[in-house]
């Protein structure tokens, strides 16, 4: 099973120019491996990540948007996946850290229904026109290249080991990075 | 309980929409609100505003801070029961991160005589608001009206969101 800063590794050596909002413990994970800090938007609100990143996609429709997201995020915010889907973004790719705990709540306690609930097939039946799922960091490697070539909504279920450690990189707030993240954007060629 | 509506609203709508369309406001994220449905209605049939549907009030303001983030101008639409419902939103996104968002909220419970209110979110939602330290205006009539345009200068200038709450009378 993958380490979810292993998947974050391999993501951004494809991640390009996207537009990237990186939540709970990923937020803390991802700035290590990140090759565009300028690009990045660290947003340690938990449950809302998708929904931000969803506005960013669509007033941002000729750049990918891709958003970090956890499993007890998502359920915290499990309608966001519809809403997605109603408002149809081409360039917002979603992946999930499906790890089936709350990292960032120390001892790392279980999500509910952590051996039941089926994440890809929420997404499938939500109405998302790209799903993949990926356990292993090889076929993620693989698999890459499709997923950032994708015309339409993507969900990426990526299964990852249960690691109830707390990272050990900074906590950032947003409002230290929000300002800087909004100047580049807003500069962006359309 | 009956479920027949006592009461119609006081604002015009097509000049609601007017005064948000003189603001620039390019995106309406909403989820619908008895209170504001005579208004959804006319800023759905409006080309210039884009409506994003929601399933949820806590989703309305991280969808707007990301497209404001992006260059838009976007509002949010909703209920005061869903406006409360949605508390950490509005503390961690719309208060911290400081873009300007005008929030338009529907004033449930309203009564004039607010001694005479009876329904929660109508009780709860001005003491919130002053709690929280957010500007508010009530929006009742048409003279009222441009004062969502002072509300949405005032969101651009302080970087602090800003709640216009559409009220009227409304008795089931």
């Amino acid at each position: 099973m993958m380490e979810s800063f292993d998947a974050l590794k391999v993501i951004s050596k494809y991640r390009g120019d996207a537009l990237v909002v990186a939540t709970m413990c990923t937020h803390q994970e991802w700035p290590v491996v990140s090759t565009r800090r300028e690009l990045d938007l660290p947003f340690s609100v938990m449950g809302k990540a998708s929904s931000l990143a969803l506005g960013l996609a669509l007033a941002r429709p000729e750049r990918k948007v891709i958003v970090f997201d956890g499993d007890g995020s998502l359920l915290m915010n499990l309608g966001t996946l519809v809403t997605i889907t109603s408002a149809a973004p081409r360039n917002l790719i979603y992946f999930l850290i499906c790890n089936g705990v709350y990292r960032s709540c120390s001892p790392g306690y279980d999500c509910p229904g952590v051996d039941k609930v089926n994440f890809t097939g929420f997404a499938k039946s939500a109405g998302f026109p790209n799903v993949y799922e990926f356990g292993d960091t090889d076929s993620l490697d693989k698999g890459m290249g499709a997923i950032m070539k994708q015309d339409g909504s993507t969900f990426v279920n990526l299964i990852c080991a249960p690691n109830r450690e707390y990272p050990s990189y900074p906590y950032v707030e947003p409002r230290e990075y929000v300002d800087d993240f909004v100047k580049t954007v807003q500069s962006l060629p359309s | 309980m009956g479920t027949e509506l006592v009461g119609e609203p006081l604002l015009t709508a097509s000049k609601v929409a007017d005064e948000l369309k003189k603001c620039g406001i390019t995106h309406i994220v909403w989820l619908p609100d008895i209170m504001v449905s005579f208004l959804t209605q006319e800023l759905i049939k409006r080309p210039e505003f884009t409506m994003i549907n929601t399933c949820r009030e806590g989703e309305l303001i991280p969808i707007a801070e990301g497209l404001i983030m992006g260059g838009k101008e976007a509002i949010t639409l909703c209920q005061n029961s869903g406006f409360l419902e949605s508390g950490d939103s509005i503390t961690q996104i719309a208060q911290d991160l400081k873009q300007p968002l005008l929030m338009i909220v529907g004033y449930r419970g309203y009564r004039r005589d607010r001694s005479k209110m009876t329904d929660p979110p109508g009780i709860y939602v001005e003491p919130v608001l002053k709690a929280l330290g957010i500007r508010y205006e009530v929006i009742e009539k048409d003279e009222d009206i441009p004062k969502i345009s002072r509300l949405h200068r005032e969101t651009h200038e302080t970087r602090k969101p800003v709640v216009a709450l559409i009220a009227w009378e409304l008795a089931f």
